[in-house]
């Protein structure tokens, strides 16, 4: 952030956005192209593969029995974990998930229970005693900037791409049968970020942009086009006017993912 | 959720804590309450009690930590384990873990951090009790202790939330609106920069109806931000008193 190369790539990057285009030749509200690969992990439930621009992202789904909690006893249980891989970047380190990751994690989760894009209730088995527990895993694999868009559209894809077991109760007890349902999705939210620089907003900020940037605001649309989650994040501020445009340029941008996506 | 069937807001629009739709809970904030802080501040809010304590700044340890070009601020959320109905373990949960993150965040933005290179600020927030809106509570606390501790500011940050409950938005979720509400919006804002620092949401919300309750929380951290100022301005009072 502060080494004297990144100042001068500073400089270009806010000249090249006064002209409103960025360094990769995109406009300041485009997408790098995304290219999505389903089910490439046969050990996982779901499982899918993003690619943004260079940015990769893997998320696999794990299906598995659990407790439900006390306060949702008819419902299924969601969680969500980020791994910030040490192959994906020299700044990464094995270890503990970090603050970094945590976020991740934690708004990548947002967006798809606040969204209400799995059908919880289908996940009970029996009531207050046994539920399905999905666990979705992000593993970002490169990082090149928007780990947070790439690694959300992962995580709905692997989700639309997981199928759950057949099971039947004989006797109280809990039998697996042969065979998958897909698991009930009833909504596809899409996150869009929107970076600041210099007060300029851009889209789909890329890996030196981030590093430039002073502040970034996601949001998560769902299906209806309202918005379902929000986190602003990095060391700068946000005017009200600058929210509400990025909260537009979110709009239109979930409505154009989610055609290219056919969600 | 089978409480979900009672009412939050009766047909008059008072909600079950008596409070209208932009009405804020009392509050009461302090300054100075620490002997052994840089500065401190404690703030009630409805039946929230915060205390924060800033210290520096300082020399970072680890030393390896500190930045040659400006400080660092760092921030820890974190709540008391009887702070909330079921005990909470005292080790960081991921959700503190993001609150201090986020906290942190909304704070740089306020400070000089190029004044102080090489330096630390640590800003310490303990949750005594917990009734909703701690976050926002939080960061109230927080910029207060930081100016106490004599750090000079930008601007103080307020935060306040906004939120739906039974179709309506509302200004500052106590616990129960929280849980059972549709949604809920964060807001830490420095008033006379007009920024935003802090914004978060999740439930479900129209752009209209987002737009509304970001409003509304501004709003609501103006008015905060008055008796902020007038916090500051009474621990000075009294040392003048003292003096005379």
């Amino acid at each position: 952030m502060s080494s004297l190369v990144t100042r001068v790539r500073l400089k270009q990057i806010e000249q090249f956005i006064e002209k409103g285009k960025r360094l990769d030749d995109r406009g300041l509200r485009d997408y790098r192209e995304i290219k999505i690969e389903q089910g490439l992990i046969e050990r996982a439930e779901g499982s899918a593969r993003v690619l943004l621009g260079k940015t990769e992202v893997l998320v696999g789904v794990k299906v598995e029995t659990g407790k439900p909690f006390d306060d949702t006893p008819n419902e299924g249980v969601l969680t969500v974990n980020a791994e910030l891989v040490p192959v994906a970047s020299p700044n990464f380190e094995p270890g503990p998930p970090d603050e970094n990751s945590i976020e991740l994690a934690r708004v990548v989760d947002r967006g798809i229970r606040e969204s209400k894009a799995i059908d919880n209730e289908k996940l009970c088995i029996e009531p207050g005693k046994k539920v399905f527990v999905v666990f979705v895993d992000v593993y970002v694999l490169n990082h090149d900037g928007n780990l947070i868009d790439a690694s959300a559209l992962a995580a709905m894809a692997a989700l639309l791409n997981t199928k759950m077991p057949n099971y039947e109760i004989k006797d109280g007890e809990l039998k697996i049968k042969q065979g998958y349902t897909p698991l009930p999705v009833k909504s596809h939210p899409v996150t869009v970020t929107t970076g600041k620089i210099n007060n300029s907003l851009i889209v789909d900020p890329g890996l030196e942009e981030e590093q430039v940037m002073d502040s970034r605001i996601s949001m998560a649309i769902n299906d209806e086009g309202n918005i379902c989650a929000v986190q602003k994040g990095g060391s700068g501020y946000f005017t009200p006017q600058q929210i509400l445009e990025a909260s537009k340029i979110a709009q239109e941008k979930a409505v154009e993912i989610r055609k290219k996506l056919n969600w | 959720m089978n409480e979900k069937a009672e009412k939050l807001i009766d047909k008059k629009g008072i909600r079950l804590d008596g409070r209208k739709a932009d009405e804020l809970r009392p509050l009461k904030l302090q300054v100075g309450v620490l002997s052994h802080a840089d500065g401190s501040a404690y703030i009630e809010h409805g039946k929230n009690k915060i205390l924060a304590a800033a210290f520096g700044p300082r020399e970072m340890h680890p030393k390896h930590l500190s930045l040659p070009d400006r400080m660092v601020l760092r921030c820890r959320y974190h709540m008391a384990p009887f702070s909330v109905q079921e005990r909470k373990s005292p080790a960081p949960s991921r959700r503190e873990v993001e609150l201090s993150k986020v906290i942190k965040e909304c704070l740089e933005p306020a400070l000089f951090l190029e004044l102080y290179p090489r330096t630390g600020v640590d800003v310490f927030v303990e949750v005594l009790q917990a009734d909703g809106g701690t976050r926002c509570a939080s960061i109230t606390a927080a910029a207060l202790a930081i100016a106490d501790a004599g750090v000079p500011m930008r601007d103080l940050v307020v935060a306040c939330a906004a939120g739906k409950v039974d179709d309506t938005v509302v200004l500052d979720l106590y616990d129960a609106e929280d849980k059972l509400g549709a949604a809920d919006v964060p807001v830490a804002y420095m008033p006379s920069l007009n920024a935003v620092t802090l914004l978060q949401m999740d439930g479900i919300l129209t752009p209209e109806e987002f737009e509304k309750a970001m409003n509304m929380a501004m709003d609501g951290c103006k008015k905060i931000y008055e008796m902020q100022k007038e916090a500051l301005k009474t621990k000075y009072m009294v040392v003048k008193e003292a003096e005379e």
